[in-house]
């Protein structure tokens, strides 16, 4: 099992027209996923190597039968293709751009909230959702991770999510789902969202989850982990040695007044008996050892 | 990207909110001149990205000309928490009755604005919530249907203003609010907001932060862009449209992706050395962006050993390596560099850079090792 996509999810690429869409579009096609539509209102009716493109999401899925979406639109026209998406009866939403004004992401994520709340949407500004073998909606490259689990991933970070996923493929270790939630300071989707579908879904055995400063996300998962979780978890998060008030490359990622630091997510974690590595490879040694351990109980 | 306080002010009066007439000032003779013109009393303001201003002596009250000059020359090159003065905002002095705290910001946990009032101004809010947390009015808004009439009278009845305060201290705050929505504000922050002698609440400080990704609607934020503080080294890259923090240590970092980039600043440190900066290159890493990157290291002169970190994912290893190898060819770099490259077609990658290592390039298989070796060329060249 994967959570929230699997090899029967359709999805729909806005901005499949454009180069990003394009290029990530027919990328996670050939990875295999069901690349069902792109849209575009100027250029519907034509396609994009066979993916047909349609004026509007609304028509898209009435065509396709299509659950989830794909944003390549930049970061002007992002609020509206989240609305549209929701509107057009999309209910997974993949908003892969980055650099959206916060203000958009509290607005849309609000609006979803209220009118459209059984609508899950990841990011912005994230690397998407992965599970290895059946779906890859997003920039993650698919050969880096090995399918059929049993290690769940949940996080903030691109690039670390991907040494995370190769990390364990080099160690034989599968990945049941990978989830990009971004770096952003309103992400669609939160480490308890993850949290609580991997630990509902039965293939998923241990969680990984990388993290990062700034914000209290670590901290809200830590208490989320103690109180709810029966599968264990290892950690990593970055940003051990940033100065406060500056950012560390996403937005998000932001130390202010001693809240948010690294140290202070790293104590929660380890209270809620999460095995934080002080480095990625120490936090995927850490999974080793989980692996190892369920496997001989 | 921060505000000074005067362009927080021309910010703010965009929006209708009351602010002082006043003055930005480069030189002595411009702040008297500035303080002729709007008639003294006159406050005398540094101009820094930075708290504790008052504290440094940095705000003076200036009733006479030669008030003006004496202050002017006192705070110009004055050195607030690394910052210095280099400009000062001159403006008409009010008559404070009383002080208070009003604010708007995003709650990341609620994913809400967060608004705070209190009553207890002028003095630094986080020492007010930790002493005396129950004054502060907090509200938590929804940005779908943002503040309300209603809902700005009953938080600001809940903050306990005196009643001749209230009716102007609301219109503030909606003001306010508007602000920091269709200004595309992360922060808006007035402290102290006063009520005068006569009754007017009026914005005596204000304190602004825009959010950089909103600039496709706000081009005239760019303007605001050229008067950020930063470093040379930090100018450098940002001309470069690249990521980077300055930081204090003797280790170059390179990485693609912010968070191997904080990672790479991490295990540096973890190793027992200190890493020069955080350098992001972004997903890819092409010929171009790593020619920038090696340059603004190369300009660091605290700078001792390299440390490149790419994880190759859509961005193949072959292609990295050949990056790399052109843009060495197109910089003279002086410092020592090690190579940690991994993921897709790392191999690949390894033998395109396998002929061109030596004494000052080499490859490390880890990050950790990479890290290690780093630092320990770090330590040899401070020791030469």
């Amino acid at each position: 099992m994967s959570i929230f996509v699997d090899e029967n999810t359709k999805v729909i690429y806005q901005g499949l027209t454009g180069s990003q869409g394009r290029y990530y579009g027919l990328l996670n096609r050939d990875y295999g996923t069901k690349v069902v539509a792109g849209t575009n209102p100027k250029k519907a009716g034509e396609d994009v190597e066979g993916i047909p493109i349609y004026a509007n999401i609304k028509e898209a899925v009435a065509a396709t039968g299509a659950t989830a979406s794909c944003i390549f639109i930049p970061a002007a026209g992002v609020q509206s293709a989240v609305m549209e998406a929701a509107e057009g009866g999309i209910e997974f939403i993949v908003a892969i751009t980055e650099g959206v004004p916060a203000h958009d992401e509290a607005y849309f994520y609000n609006h979803l909230q209220n009118e459209f709340p059984h609508v899950q949407l990841l990011g912005p500004n994230c690397p998407g959702i992965i599970s290895p073998g059946k779906c890859n909606i997003g920039i993650t490259a698919g050969h880096i991770a090995k399918p059929g689990g049993p290690v769940g991933i949940v996080s903030r970070s691109g690039t670390l999510t991907y040494q995370a996923l190769y990390e364990l493929k080099e160690k034989g270790i599968g990945c049941t789902t990978c989830v990009g939630i971004g770096g952003d300071p309103v992400p669609g989707t939160s480490f308890i969202d993850c949290l609580k579908a991997f630990e509902e879904d039965p293939e998923t055995q241990a969680i990984m989850m990388i993290g990062e400063i700034g914000g209290s996300a670590e901290e809200e998962a830590a208490e989320f982990i103690a109180n709810n979780m029966t599968k264990p978890v290892s950690a990593y998060v970055a940003g051990v040695t940033a100065p406060p008030g500056k950012k560390m490359g996403h937005a998000g990622a932001i130390v202010s007044g001693g809240k948010g630091t690294a140290q202070a997510k790293m104590d929660a974690l380890r209270a809620a008996n999460v095995r934080v590595g002080l480095n990625p490879t120490e936090a995927g040694e850490h999974m080793v050892d989980i692996i190892a351990e369920l496997t001989n109980s | 990207m921060d505000l000074f306080e005067y362009q927080g002010k021309q910010f703010f009066s965009e929006y209708g909110l009351p602010v002082s007439d006043g003055e930005i000032t480069f030189t002595v003779e411009e702040a008297v001149d500035a303080a002729q013109r709007l008639g003294t009393p006159v406050m005398v303001k540094a101009q820094v990205h930075t708290g504790g201003r008052g504290k440094a002596g940095g705000v003076k009250y200036a009733a006479t000309i030669e008030d003006v000059r004496e202050h002017a020359s006192n705070i110009f090159g004055l050195n607030i928490k690394d910052h210095v003065v280099k400009r000062i905002w001159i403006e008409k002095a009010s008559d404070i009755e009383e002080e208070y705290y009003a604010s708007f910001t995003l709650d990341r946990s609620a994913k809400k604005h967060l608004g705070m009032l209190s009553a207890e101004g002028g003095v630094e809010i986080e020492t007010v919530a930790e002493e005396n947390p129950e004054a502060i009015a907090k509200v938590w808004i929804d940005p779908t249907s943002g503040l309300t009439n209603e809902l700005a009278e009953s938080w600001v009845q809940s903050a306990n203003l005196p009643t001749q305060a209230v009716e102007g201290t609301v219109r503030i705050l909606l003001d306010l609010y508007q602000s920091y929505v269709k200004g595309d504000a992360d922060l808006v922050e007035i402290n102290p907001l006063i009520l005068t002698s006569a009754g007017d609440v009026h914005v005596l400080d204000a304190k602004v932060t825009l959010d950089g990704n909103s600039i496709f609607r706000h081009p005239e934020y760019a303007e605001f862009d050229k008067t950020q503080t930063r470093d040379e080294r930090e100018t450098a890259a940002h001309d470069r449209g690249l990521q980077y923090v300055g930081l204090d240590g003797a280790v170059g970092v390179i990485a693609n992706g912010a968070g191997l980039a904080m990672a790479t600043v991490d295990v540096v440190n973890q190793v027992g050395g200190a890493a020069a900066n955080f350098l992001d290159i972004g997903g890819g890493a092409n010929a171009e962006v790593m020619a920038g990157a090696l340059e603004v290291i190369n300009n660091d002169p605290e700078v001792k050993s390299i440390f490149i970190n790419i994880f190759g994912g859509i961005t193949r290893g072959e292609e990295v390596a050949n990056g790399i190898i052109e843009a060495l060819q197109n910089v003279d770099i002086e410092a020592p560099i090690v190579i940690r490259l991994d993921g897709t077609n790392a191999d690949e990658g390894k033998s395109i850079l396998q002929p061109h290592l030596s004494e000052t390039l080499l490859m490390a298989p880890t990050m950790l090792d990479a890290a290690q070796q780093a630092v320990d060329l770090a330590r040899k060249e401070n020791d030469k």
